[in-house]
């Protein structure tokens, strides 16, 4: 194990250098970060067999991507923000044609207004088009979560957005503990992708004309992949904690136990989190947190558990759906609770737009509000724009 | 909660307040701390103010929030006290470095809050100018930076910080020795009030 000074721009392309993909189609300008910059030191430098493809956009980008995962390479590319909205079109077709390329993503606004700091409207906005989501608390988790998110897409045919903070994560150095070259190689090993269109000697189609006739048992097998995906996370995540000695479940549960109410959020407010719930456990508050690292596929059952245990919930959502009825992670939360005979009362608080701070202080009062929620079992206001100018 | 060792750097774009940030979180982790090192992000201008920061700790750091009440401040330009106030937040007891030629008394002057905290002052500028012929006085105040905070292990930090420095001008010997000297030369020169 070797210990690294990085950024989490660093740290996401080290781990692709460590993968050493056959392709990587990329668009290397703002809003994207420097995630593809630095993999593209490592092509010159020769530290990697790459065929590195400059393109003129994203959408482009995604589409070289597309054609090389079909012919049978693995295939990387980075972007953020706009730059995966402009992938939008594309992202379906990887989906639709079980191409399990792999996007180490920073999470940054859409415009407009014009803004390149963290929020996680760009995946959120990408959350149907059929690609496993994992969002990372920290430089280590994104680095770790990288080759974890390349083997599972690659065994269940389903491509796969890693996506970590921009800048609190991205642009933040940190320690962090690397794997040798050779252990990532053994971990992901080889790619033989079970069909691919240059196989001659079992020639394919890919991306034909499906109407009504089959159109629809095409879209239902690739649910199909999707619902193996959980089972595979649960297998490759053990792998690599055999490996690594780190370990990150899909639904993550922090100091849970006996605690009357919980926030549940995702990425680096999530490590944040932990360190407001060791502050009022320690004040003999019953209080925990739950972290959302998948989000596609849904773990459903895995946020039931988590969750149905309280009296009161809080999502901090960092976007919003624009339904007039908060974010995306409140409202797939609800959906996920309904069945349960007794539920918690659950409200959401949405959060850090354009990389808006989120102090301890937001946290601690959102744990407040919500054993406040508990105690009286009265919600005063569904949903909270915390940290608003002008918003209580 | 976890105690964490944090500090703002204030520059002006150019000076390397970034790149001092970043060299001192590695200095700091090769000493066995966990680090974080981050920039503002802004619109980065040459000669527009800037700010970056640390927080250091002995265990692992879940924080991921701006640096609000830093225990140490280090202003890489003294003309920044005329536009900001650069004792904002500083914790109580908590250290202010600046490179300087002004007096302490004349300093004091232009500072919004002027107790609770100890004041240190190095010529960072003069020595950068001296040893490196250029005025930039960010990797000269790493060296007053461990003197007066103490946060770190002089000799490792040094060491480590020789090492950035001939991985980043490719082994040119002149920078390195001249950066070196000149850190250490901030050691010996910096003054506390």
């Amino acid at each position: 194990m070797k210990i690294l000074a990085k950024t989490g721009n660093e740290a996401m392309a080290y781990a692709m250098k460590q993968i050493n993909p056959d392709v990587v189609a990329a668009y290397p300008i703002t809003p994207a970060t420097e995630v593809v910059q630095i993999f593209s030191n490592y092509v010159a430098d020769g530290e990697v067999d790459t065929e590195f493809v400059a393109v003129e956009s994203e959408h482009s980008a995604l589409s070289a991507c597309c054609g090389a995962s079909a012919a049978g390479a693995r295939v990387m590319t980075s972007t953020a923000s706009q730059g995966l909205a402009l992938m939008h079109e594309i992202l379906y077709i990887a989906a639709g044609n079980h191409l399990p390329i792999v996007i180490a993503l920073v999470n940054r606004s859409l415009s407009a207004p014009i803004n390149i700091h963290c929020d996680h409207s760009d995946t959120m906005g990408s959350r149907e088009a059929g690609w496993m989501q994992l969002y990372c608390a920290n430089s280590q988790e994104a680095y770790d979560s990288i080759p974890i998110a390349l083997k599972i897409a690659e065994a269940c045919g389903v491509p796969a957005i890693v996506s970590t903070d921009a800048f609190i994560i991205s642009h933040c150095m940190d320690r962090l503990e690397v794997l040798e070259d050779d252990e990532v190689q053994k971990f992901i090993g080889e790619y033989n992708p079970k069909y691919f269109a240059l196989d001659l000697e079992n020639p394919k189609t890919y991306g034909p004309l499906d109407l009504q006739d089959y159109f629809f048992e095409h879209k239902r097998s690739q649910i199909d992949a999707f619902s193996k995906v959980l089972s595979t996370y649960n297998k490759v995540a053990k792998e690599y904690e055999k490996l690594s000695g780190r370990y990150y479940p899909a639904v993550e549960e922090y100091k849970t136990d006996g605690a009357d109410v919980a926030i549940f959020t995702a990425g680096s407010t999530a490590d944040t989190a932990k360190e407001v719930v060791d502050e009022l456990r320690e004040q003999g508050r019953k209080v925990g947190l739950v972290r959302m690292r998948m989000w596609r596929p849904l773990p459903v059952e895995e946020i039931k558990a988590a969750l149905g245990k309280f009296k009161a919930v809080a999502v901090m959502d960092r976007s919003d759906t624009m339904a007039d009825f908060g974010g995306p992670v409140f409202l797939e939360t609800r959906g996920i609770l309904y069945d349960l005979d007794k539920k918690p009362i659950i409200t959401d608080y949405v959060y850090g737009l354009g990389g808006r701070n989120v102090e301890i202080a937001d946290i601690v009062r959102v744990y407040d509000e919500i054993s406040e929620i508990a105690k009286t079992g009265k919600v005063k206001k569904l949903v909270t724009y915390l940290g608003v100018r002008g918003e209580e | 909660m976890q105690q964490y060792f944090e500090v703002r750097w204030h520059g002006r774009g150019g000076q390397g307040a970034k790149t001092a940030a970043l060299l001192f979180g590695e200095a700091a982790m090769e000493t066995g701390k966990y680090i974080q090192a981050f920039p503002e992000y802004g619109p980065e201008r040459t000669g527009a103010p800037v700010k970056s920061f640390n927080r250091l700790s002995d265990g692992p750091i879940r924080v991921h929030t701006q640096v609000i009440n830093p225990d140490v401040v280090v202003v890489l330009d003294a003309s920044l006290l005329e536009c900001l106030d650069v004792t904002e937040g500083i914790k109580e007891g908590g250290t202010l470095l600046i490179n300087t030629q002004e007096s302490v008394n004349e300093l004091k002057k232009k500072l919004a809050k002027t107790e609770g905290y100890k004041l240190a002052i190095v010529d960072a500028s003069k020595i950068a100018m001296e040893l490196l012929k250029r005025d930039v006085p960010n990797t000269v105040m790493l060296g007053a930076m461990v003197k007066v905070t103490g946060a770190l292990d002089w000799d490792s930090a040094l060491a480590s910080i020789e090492e950035k420095l001939n991985s980043k001008f490719r082994g040119r010997k002149e920078i390195i020795e001249g950066n070196i000297k000149a850190i250490k030369r901030a050691y010996d020169e910096v003054k506390v009030a």
